[in-house]
């Protein structure tokens, strides 16, 4: 049995190591590209959104790779997410692909749930178990913390590709990482040649939020390396979601005490007062608690036709006006280009600078 | 004078409005709905909604406008769920809070959540609840639940009558008490029309589909001419269950005639952007491609012109005709079956 799963950003880092800890051959999808986007555009129905198309690609790379098992989580609703299972496997079994199919359904709330789902892949010891999620653990975590590094110093950096020539090479040593100790030291480095990173203080950097949809955010193939852009625009980038807090959310019923989406959830009120399925309520909240904690800008991304995104959409033209907050919506499908991106960020940041400009001057007077 | 409820004619109109109609007039409100969509409600719709919505919604902002200066209360709800563990769509979960948001001067929204998800009882206790805002009798509220659930059944028996959803509602208007099958005139096939009610039934929006299919000589079935418990049954057979009302809905109908061959082929019309859509109509071409049942996609929005339906229509029609005359025989070396035939 050779297994594979979906890219979505980093993720592949933290499940390798899960997987092969418990025991298993895996088989990581090549890096996605243009080509992978392709083959999945060939096959997948025309209106389904971004990350299966994607997906497919992956399966089908990895296929000729010599995957024969895929894993992916399952749902139960609203979001079309929940089918994507069913609906993969379908397009692979008329391909003629002979996969088997994992879906780890969601838990009720009940970590145990999560473990019983690990236990039935493999018949590895509990000792054997509970030593691989720890290092995925710490490994998704030390990512997390990189990533929160490199997007603030590509903002200030003076020589534009430096902190991302780093930060590539820490996903190497990070995955490399065998023991906790390791996958400590070579987060340590990394945040050391953050420091090292030589910067201009003058700069007027601005900040920006994204939210969005978790895939189209955390996968820089899918939103065109929006991060990176907006670094060299200078400004500085956080997101709404990062792996680690989401894991800690949904998988481990939040009992650790980190950076929470719940807290925003609650704060999508009165603008939006029901879960509407996928991260609809997130956005909604994070822009909300991100304009809050006094960031310049607020910017949407999501695949299109993504439902929850188009409602929260609707909603987010309400928080701009009652929060005083610049927000843009950007959907991604395989037809988005990167130029033409890049000019819709340049003017997001234009403005966004004339208006900090304009309130510095009026102050003054 | 009694208070005017306001109901757009849109989305759920077509499964649900019985019951809504029955309920409120039974507490003494006046229940007003929107004019059949047209033109402007629809150039309405798209100008106020965003751009990324489906069709149905920016058709549902058009009703809401036409209805904010004629109405006291506008109900819009928040139908998350109608039965245990299925949603309906997620655009319907946000749809009061998306309305509020982009609309303004709008009279007072009545916007209930409806949540069937954890059982029927919570749904009932809902509207029950619902019901307290007009009358103050408990009694009262609990016999016009009576009622709204028996309107709501006779609407639903219709269907499997063959009436659509339309022709049931203008029956149960105009009270006819004896339920009467509906006369069916000569057919060359039998055709199914799968998509949401509220885009085939609308007739505005599918571009009459049904009627053009009803002009080429096909006779209409539909998911809602099907009893619902069957619907059930069939899509208890897919892998993985369903979490979609209407979905599980459309491919239980789709499973069902694919075994009873009495459909000769299938039309599935959807909007643009569609979620469940997307997943669904691609699984149910998958299933008829399977077992050798035709099958015809048309996508809408609001840009489509109803001249390239029409044609595309025919197209399918002429080739059910053609596959029952040859049994499925097609030239693989592009001479015209029909000449093939009169020459032998």
């Amino acid at each position: 049995m050779k297994i594979t799963f979906p890219h979505m950003g980093n993720l592949w880092i933290s499940a390798k190591v899960l997987l092969e800890g418990l025991g298993l051959e895996v088989v990581v999808p090549p890096p996605c590209t243009k080509k992978t986007l392709s083959l999945g555009v060939l096959h997948a129905p025309e209106f389904i959104c971004l990350p299966l198309k994607i997906n497919l690609g992956n399966y089908m790379e990895a296929a000729e790779k010599g995957a024969d098992t895929i894993i992916i989580a399952g749902g139960r609703g609203p979001c079309r997410f929940g089918y994507y299972c069913r609906l993969e496997k379908e397009i692979l079994d008329d391909l003629g692909y002979e996969f088997r199919m994992i879906v780890l359904e969601p838990p009720e709330n009940n970590f145990l749930e999560v473990i019983q789902n690990i236990r039935a892949l493999s018949k590895c010891s509990m000792f054997q178990m509970i030593n691989a999620v720890r290092t995925a653990w710490f490994k998704c975590c030390a990512v997390d913390e990189v990533e929160k590094k490199v997007q603030i110093v590509r903002a200030w950096e003076s020589c534009p590709g430096l902190a991302d020539k780093i930060y590539r090479e820490a996903l190497k040593n990070i995955d490399k990482a065998q023991t906790i100790k390791e996958i400590f030291f070579a987060k340590l480095n990394v945040l050391e040649a953050f420091n090292d990173v030589p910067v201009e203080p003058e700069r007027e950097v601005i900040r920006l939020a994204l939210v969005g949809e978790i895939y189209t955010i955390l996968e820089p193939f899918a939103n065109q390396n929006i991060e990176r852009h907006l670094g060299k625009l200078g400004a500085e980038v956080k997101r709404s979601i990062y792996l680690s807090s989401w894991v800690n959310d949904h998988l481990l019923g939040s009992i650790l005490p980190m950076e929470s989406t719940k807290e925003a959830c609650r704060m999508s009120s009165p603008y939006l007062n029901y879960f509407v399925g996928g991260h609809g309520k997130e956005t909604v909240g994070s822009a909300v608690k991100f304009s809050r904690e006094g960031f310049d800008g607020i910017i949407q991304i999501a695949p299109l036709t993504c439902g929850p995104e188009i409602v929260a959409e609707s909603i987010l033209s309400k928080v701009s006006f009652s929060e005083k907050i610049p927000v843009m919506t950007i959907y991604m499908d395989e037809q988005s280009g990167e130029a033409g991106l890049i000019t819709r960020l340049e003017a997001f940041v234009d403005m966004i600078r004339r208006k900090k400009l304009s309130q510095k001057t009026a102050t003054r007077k | 004078m009694s208070v005017k409820v306001g109901i757009p004619r849109a989305l759920f109109y077509y499964y649900l409005f019985p019951f809504w109609k029955a309920f409120f007039e039974y507490l003494g409100a006046e229940v007003v709905v929107s004019p059949p969509t047209n033109k402007q409600i629809l150039n309405i719709g798209v100008k106020t909604s965003v751009d990324e919505a489906c069709l149905p919604v920016k058709v549902y902002y058009g009703h809401v406008i036409s209805l904010r200066d004629r109405v006291d209360l506008l109900f819009l709800p928040r139908l998350v769920s109608i039965e245990k563990k299925a949603y309906i769509c997620p655009k319907f979960m946000g749809l009061p809070d998306m309305i509020r948001s982009t609309l303004s001067g709008l009279p007072p929204i009545i916007d209930v959540n409806f949540n069937a998800v954890k059982g029927h009882r919570a749904y009932k206790k809902t509207v029950l609840k619902l019901g307290s805002n007009f009358c103050s009798s408990l009694r009262k509220i609990n016999r016009a639940w009576v009622e709204a659930v028996r309107h709501q059944k006779e609407f639903e028996e219709l269907q499997t009558y063959g009436f659509s959803p339309i022709e049931a509602l203008r029956v149960l208007q105009e009270g006819r008490k004896e339920k009467k099958k509906k006369k069916i005139f000569d057919f060359s096939h039998e055709i199914a029309v799968l998509g949401h009610g509220y885009t085939i039934y609308d007739d505005f929006l599918s571009l009459n589909t049904i009627k053009h299919l009803n002009d080429l000589g096909a006779k209409i079935s539909t998911a809602e001419n099907l009893p619902i418990n069957l619907l059930e049954e069939k899509a208890e057979k897919l892998p993985k269950r369903m979490f979609w009302t209407m979905g599980k809905r459309i491919l239980g109908a789709a499973l069902h005639y694919l075994e009873s061959s009495q459909i000769d082929g299938f039309v599935y019309v959807t909007v643009f952007g569609c979620g469940p859509d997307s997943v669904i109509a691609d699984l149910t071409e998958r299933y008829a491609r399977r077992r050798g049942m035709p099958f015809i996609l048309i996508t809408l929005d609001e840009h489509s012109g109803e001249a390239g339906v029409i044609t595309r229509l025919e197209a399918f029609v002429d080739m059910l005709a053609r596959r029952g005359k040859h049994e499925n025989y097609f030239s693989s070396y592009g001479k015209s079956v029909d000449i093939c035939q009169s020459t032998s």
